[in-house]
């Protein structure tokens, strides 16, 4: 009964893994920042559900907020290596609790950024396989529908024709949320592949801009390392009043759902507002990284206590 | 009758889905980070055996279906109807050939089987997974033929026939599998 959930071969290799990335950022003069995991703010994002701590505040979901606020105070390239927390998310790849590494440099973009990730993955695995490709293209060739050009009812349609849905769902958002995870997902193959250029609904806090195309994208990008999503990362936003009004739209969305609608950060919008430096940041999970590295399908299988 | 939401799924769990009482079979959470959550949830119709995937936005939720597994004893057919007793209450149902469906060629008078029952009514009947049937029609044994060979049709006292190997004759107590219909070796005493 008091047995760890993972092979002590599985905790080695856990423990050679963060010696690994700790010494990938020493190497590049990014410094660890050891922000804390119980704030007194949380997040809106609609589909992230906080742990509450009462009288306290909030377990993060994300170290993000602290770091960008330390980004802001001029701390430079900066990384965080440890717990995230999210309620109501359990399964084969999520646990409430789980290790997140994520990082910032100053002066570069989502492009340059992916390069430095395909650096550290090379460094993790010399000969994994590892291709670039923006999301219309991947949506184009496994579903047959442009992405940014799709109304909400050809996006129903292209759903109708994968698989059985218990009841509609009534945002673009949405529809691309459950194409991307139950049919572009599992056809992604082996290997890493770093997905870019995300629709204008999916933006979060990344930066918009034009593609060839004429079309407006997030530079948000996602890492795939065979077909499990493994980061998220953004060209960051740093324009403050343009934040605020995305809060305030998750809050509004957040209110309509009947969920709980959490006070902004206002020490992080005050940060946005002194300036923070032009940017990169990714996040990604460090569990997940592990299950690749050694072929495990079930996240217990490297958390030494899944099951608390 | 209470509800489920989708992060209490578990295999096992009966619910009502379009009408008909459920079993979940399998229930997996799929989220993007920064997105919608949803669960991919495997079911099994207990009315026609059809299994198929439906896909639920996270938090939504399905009533509880009345359904119960009972052990009841088999009592005998009466032509059209499977009739069965529970072995403390006394209490007797009843269940037509469809509820019965293939079950029917592993039940034995006297053994104790599973009655699935919706709303009180049998839904299903499932046998013991190992059940001891004598044989009542085969080919000649072949004396001495006990190690590899080839296989030959045996008709059990229920009905059913399993492919047996050679040696085994007439009157021969079998044991065998009623979920694969494989015959697993003899039981005379």
């Amino acid at each position: 009964m008091f047995q760890p959930s993972a092979s002590l071969d599985h905790l080695k290799k856990r423990a050679q893994l963060l010696q690994q990335l700790r010494a990938f950022f020493f190497a590049r003069d990014i410094m660890e920042v050891d922000v804390p995991a119980l704030g007194l703010a949380t997040v809106t994002d609609v589909h992230l559900e906080p742990l509450r701590v009462p009288g306290t505040g909030y377990l993060q979901t994300s170290p993000e907020y602290f770091m960008k606020r330390l980004l802001a105070a001029g701390a430079g390239s900066i990384y965080y290596l440890g717990k995230a927390y999210r309620r109501d998310e359990s399964g084969r790849r999520h646990r409430a609790e789980f290790t997140m590494l994520e990082w910032y440099c100053l002066g570069m973009d989502d492009r340059q950024l992916m390069q430095q990730m395909t650096e550290l993955f090379f460094t993790l695995d010399p000969t994994v396989a590892i291709c670039q490709r923006s999301y219309a293209e991947v949506f184009r060739e496994l579903l047959g529908v442009c992405p940014h050009r799709a109304t909400l009812a050809e996006l129903q349609a292209v759903i109708a024709s994968q698989l059985e849905l218990h009841s509609p769902l009534d945002n673009k958002s949405a529809c691309l949320d459950l194409l991307f995870s139950c049919c572009i997902e599992p056809r992604l193959g082996t290997g890493i592949t770093f997905v870019y250029d995300y629709p204008q609904e999916q933006c979060a806090l990344a930066r918009l801009s034009m593609n060839p195309d004429g079309l407006a994208v997030a530079r948000r990008f996602e890492v795939y390392w065979n077909g499990m999503e493994l980061a998220n990362g953004y060209w960051e936003l740093c324009a403050a009043e343009e934040q605020r009004q995305r809060f305030e739209n998750d809050r509004r969305i957040r209110a309509a759902n009947g969920l709980d609608v959490p006070d902004v950060d206002e020490r992080f919008l005050a940060a946005l507002e002194s300036g923070l430096p032009d940017c990169a940041g990714v996040a990604l999970g460090v569990d997940r990284l592990l299950m690749c590295l050694t072929g495990t399908k079930d996240i217990r299988e490297v958390m030494p206590f899944a099951d608390g | 009758m209470a509800s489920y939401s989708t992060s209490e799924f578990r295999s096992g769990m009966k619910v009502m889905l379009d009408g008909d009482p459920c079993s979940i079979v399998e229930n997996e959470f799929v989220k993007p980070g920064k997105g919608q959550a949803f669960n991919r949830v495997r079911l099994k119709n207990l009315k026609s055996g059809r299994v198929w995937e439906r896909t639920f936005k996270s938090g939504e939720t399905l009533e509880a279906a009345d359904v119960v597994d009972r052990e009841m004893q088999y009592l005998y057919n009466d032509g059209e109807f499977w009739h069965f007793m529970h072995p403390e209450t006394f209490e007797q149902l009843q269940a037509d050939p469809d509820t019965v469906g293939d079950a029917a060629k592993w039940l034995r008078e006297q053994d104790i089987v599973t009655l699935t029952l919706y709303n009180g009514e049998p839904l299903a009947v499932t046998p013991p997974n190992h059940v001891e049937l004598e044989v009542v029609e085969t080919d000649p044994g072949l004396k001495g033929d006990t190690a590899q060979g080839g296989t030959k049709p045996a008709t059990l006292s229920t009905g059913a026939v399993v492919k047996v190997p050679l040696f085994v004759s007439i009157g021969d107590v079998l044991r065998v599998d009623t979920r694969t219909g494989e015959y697993l070796g003899r039981a005379n005493k």
